[in-house]
């Protein structure tokens, strides 16, 4: 009756099984993932404990880098540039959340295309373009400010603590963006009608009900725009150390000039790891209070607040926004980017593609660090995307005990700075034993270390979204577990871990404060260039070049729209 | 040989013991039922066939082979079986065909075998017009169609069905009862069907095996089943009952001090002597107004207490006079009866079983 075609059945013993595939697969797992990630970190941890040349221990790294005023002060200016730039980007976005999720405001599509822009543009390029706009003496708006009333002293200046603030904010602002609007979908109007018909109007309902809903996404947004600003690099060095702002960031870095200090950059970069993993656990807690989990997404339809003429008004704060952030910044760099000289302004006489020429065909490093960039990106986002893929299967079809020591250390790097990571690996490999000191591979290996849990996050959700029955109707009909993931899951995934491989190529390609301390000679990617020309001033040229950075990214994310769906960056992970 | 047996089947997570020493069997071409509440372990057995779960007792074996035993289990891809998931697992990436397809490929049959094999498949789950649909653009009922076609085409040695109806509406629900079963009936596959809805379970099943708590508490015919429980169990989970306080004295059933007679012995397990529980069906009494005159069955005066009209019956709550009993029992529509009123009831002892 029954077809005799399957092979014979065979039992096999139970002292097999420890050699099963998985279980090989799991130890080499473990291997890379304690390689990528623990070693570094307790490299840092010990260097910092050691002397320069003979490795005894020693509090003296400690007490040079908290000893003097000047080191104390650059932590302070992190803490309070955290909690500015957060405390801006929360109010810029919360309303612009609110108007897109909830309202009628006109020009939805192109607040979101705003959004989608500021998050995409490297933060550096920003502020570039901001030095363009609000440079004290030849920015755009000070320079128009002047000829249109006489005045003498500049209505703005970028080079003041609050003018980082804000040119952080205007990149970091999309974060908290996706978080409330994303938690605002979820709400149904029911929650709204019912404060509506005890007598709420509009607002008071906006104040009293649906935004205290989405509280923990706001403060989920904060937080992690403080952690992402008291690590950031870019921004600081560009515009903080011409205005004599030092934080820690740029102090680390000055640890790392001549003569290279790595133990007293690594004690110093201690504090910038406990905050953050102390205020990711704060915002655990905060999240695991069960009072506002109201989001179930059921409940039913979600309508529009018709909001009258206030719309225009909500529309117009938008618009002020994607001007301020993306169209004002972008349009300086473009025009410095093609002119000869970017303060004689827009005429044909002043128009060139000599810069563009001058990095592409004749700069020495220009068309090399462009390739790094394309490479190392695309060889990261592959070995994450396979590690954090193996890592989630693991895992979620708990394939092996203990397999969530994989998932939680896949996860780790995200409580870890860049920075941070950047000092580990340094300290960890590019001394001897393996010298990897710059070569591809210690910045391939960063990288990947440094987005697996972007990877990881994306591949729990692809591989969650497939049911497990899908595999085992594969296996119960006749085929092995490899041949029913590569036959039935593998296909089902394509589509999102593509998504996920484009998202971690996009970010690694702008990645800076891990490239800075660990690019040689030959290895330097087009961030750290970026930097480089933007320290010697000659700011066509370095305009042209976040161009060309720009124009890979656009290529990238159009061919993500393209094949993965309009909102593949934008969704919260 | 039987084709399928469990022979103390157990599976264990740490101290808590999910499924518990599972002795079943059976015969080629039968078709079971493990019936129960949800968390009874009757799908963590169904699994402990298929492959997918390793016991940590007891054995499984086709056809006299074991398939299963603590430490040593054939993957399910070896084990020739087929089954249906809750969720269908109908492959999205692949047509109709290419789904119903994919077992007769491995069993590496010629392309032409393979393709008059699916097409007398689909023929007969009545899909043969959108086999070259995807998943998607199917309705729920057809795409349990898929997945028993999928099933049935490698002619597996035992078939399993795991809650396959529970994702469907109600009316579509009974409508793929019947036809589980005409495809049983054709086809004549060992088969093995998890279901916690006892109207599937009789419906569908030559045999019923009732679980609780990881133990199977009864296997019987749905009838037998409901006609004589055998365990308090039993008697409360398939249908309604009433459960009465009663005593076995010299071989005879006294219910509330009357002798029921011996039409109700065959519903005493042999030495049971002293208090015992029995279940009465409600549908096992009749309500008389007036007392009938021949008195051939055990009659009770009771009072209505409360009623609920149905529809298809009356729900009747009954109260003995002179006892403390109160009673369920169903009459036919056209049996009305007022609250308070005096009626006889009568109880037909042939279905009174003891359970405890």
């Amino acid at each position: 009756m029954s077809d005799a075609a399957l092979p014979a059945a065979a039992v096999r013993p139970a002292r097999f099984r420890l050699l099963e595939p998985v279980m090989l697969l799991w130890v080499a797992l473990i291997a890379a993932l304690l390689v990528l990630v623990a070693a570094p970190l307790i490299k840092m941890l010990l260097i910092s404990f050691e002397m320069q040349d003979t490795g005894e221990f020693t509090f003296e790294n400690y007490l040079t880098a908290y000893g003097r005023q000047r080191y104390i002060d650059a932590l302070r200016n992190s803490l309070l540039l955290g909690a500015l730039s957060a405390a801006i980007s929360t109010v810029i976005a919360v309303p612009m959340a609110w108007a897109v999720s909830r309202t009628d405001m006109p020009g939805k599509g192109f607040t979101w295309a705003m959004v989608l822009a500021a998050f995409i543009m490297p933060p550096y390029l920003g502020a570039i373009g901001w030095i363009l706009l609000a440079g004290p003496n030849s920015g755009w708006i000070n320079v128009t400010w002047r000829a249109l009333t006489g005045a003498t002293d500049p209505l703005v200046n970028v080079y003041t603590f609050t003018g980082m603030a804000f040119v952080i904010a205007l990149h970091s602002f999309p974060l908290v963006f996706i978080f409330v609007k994303s938690a605002l979908d979820l709400i149904s109007s029911e929650m709204e009608d019912a404060a509506n018909i005890l007598g709420g109007g509009t607002w008071t309902t906006m104040r009293r009900v649906t935004l205290p809903l989405v509280w923990p996404s706001i403060l989920g947004g904060f937080i992690l725009i403080f952690l992402e600003t008291i690590a950031l690099f870019g921004t600081p060095a560009i515009i903080g150390i011409p205005a004599r702002i030092n934080v820690v960031t740029t102090q680390l870095w000055q640890f790392f000039e001549d003569p290279v200090r790595v133990e007293v950059a690594a004690a110093y970069a201690i504090p910038l790891l406990l905050i953050t993993v102390a205020m990711i656990g704060v915002q655990k807690l905060m999240l695991s209070r069960k009072g506002f989990v109201s989001q179930t997404g059921k409940g039913g339809e979600r309508r529009q607040v018709k909001l009258g003429p206030w719309r225009w008004v909500l529309f117009g704060w938008c618009l002020l926004v994607g001007l301020l952030a993306v169209i004002k910044p972008l349009t300086v760099l473009l025009q410095a980017s093609f002119a000869k000289a970017w303060g004689r302004g827009f005429s044909f006489d002043n128009l060139t593609l000599r810069n563009y020429r001058f990095l592409l065909f004749e700069h020495d490093v220009a068309p090399q660090a462009t390739w790094n960039t394309v490479w190392f990106s695309a060889a990261s986002a592959t070995m994450a995307i396979v590690l954090a893929l193996l890592v989630a299967y693991i895992v979620i079809r708990k394939l092996m005990r203990f397999a969530d020591v994989l998932g939680f250390i896949a996860m780790a790097p995200f409580v870890i700075p860049g920075i941070v990571m950047a000092i580990g690996f340094y300290a960890a490999y590019a001394g001897p034993p393996l010298s990897l000191y710059g070569s591809a591979l210690l910045i391939i290996l960063a990288f990947t270390a440094r987005f697996l849990p972007i990877a990881y996050a994306n591949s729990q959700a692809a591989i969650r979204a497939v049911h497990p029955e899908m595999e085992e109707a594969a296996r119960i009909l006749g085929s092995g577990r490899l041949h029913a993931i590569r036959r039935i899951t593998a296909p089902l995934l394509k589509t999102s871990l593509l998504g996920g491989w484009l998202v971690v190529f996009i970010v690694a390609s702008r990645e800076l404060s891990a490239a800075i301390f660990l690019v040689g000679p030959r290895t330097r990617t087009m961030s750290v260039l970026l930097y480089d020309l933007s320290e010697q001033g000659n700011f066509e040229v370095v305009s042209a070049f976040g161009g060309i950075l720009l124009f890979i990214t656009m290529v990238i994310v159009g061919i993500g729209m393209k094949l993965v769906g309009r909102d593949f960056m934008l969704r919260r992970e | 040989m039987p084709r399928l047996t469990l022979t103390g089947l157990t599976k264990a997570y740490g101290k808590l013991t999910v499924v518990d020493r599972v002795d079943l069997t059976l015969e080629e071409g039968e078709f079971v039922s493990l019936l129960g509440p949800s968390g009874c372990g009757k799908t963590t057995t169904l699994r402990m066939v298929a492959g997918f779960v390793d016991p940590t007792g007891g054995t499984i074996a086709v056809d006299g082979s074991v398939l299963s035993a603590p430490g040593a289990v054939v993957p399910p891809e070896r084990r020739g079986m087929s089954m249906i998931f809750q969720s269908y697992a109908i492959w999205p990436n692949m047509t109709v065909e290419q789904n119903v397809a994919f077992g007769l490929e491995l069993r590496k049959l010629p392309r032409e075998e393979v393709k008059r094999r699916v097409g007398e498949i689909l023929e007969v789950v009545q899909l043969n017009k959108l086999a070259h649909r995807y998943p998607a653009e199917l309705s729920g009922g057809q795409q349990q169609r898929v997945a028993l076609a999928r099933a049935i085409v490698v002619k597996p040695s035992v078939l399993l069905l795991d809650e396959p109806l529970s994702n469907l509406d109600a009316n579509l629900r009974e409508e793929m009862r019947f036809e589980i079963r005409r495809l049983h009936d054709e086809f004549r596959i060992t088969t093995v069907y998890v279901t916690h809805d006892q109207a599937e379970a009789m419906a569908t099943s030559d045999r019923i095996a009732v679980m609780n708590a990881g133990r199977i508490e009864q296997v019987d015919a749905p009838h037998l089943l409901y006609t004589r429980p055998r365990t308090r169990f039993v008697a409360g989970f398939v249908g309604r009952t009433n459960l009465l306080e009663a005593r076995v004295e010299g071989g005879d059933l006294l219910l509330d001090g009357v002798n029921l007679g011996p039409a109700a012995r065959a519903g005493i397990a042999h030495g049971v002597t002293g208090a015992v529980l029995v279940s009465l069906r409600p549908q096992a009494m009749a309500i008389l107004a007036e007392e009938p005159p021949a008195n051939d069955g055990l009659l009770l005066r009771a009072t209505i207490a409360e009623r609920t009209y149905l529809g298809e019956a009356w729900d009747y709550v009954l109260k003995p006079e002179g006892t403390a009993l109160t009673l369920r029992a169903a009459a036919p529509p056209l049996e009305a009866h007022d609250v308070g009123a005096h009626v006889w009831l009568r109880i037909d002892p042939r279905q009174v079983a003891v359970v405890e």
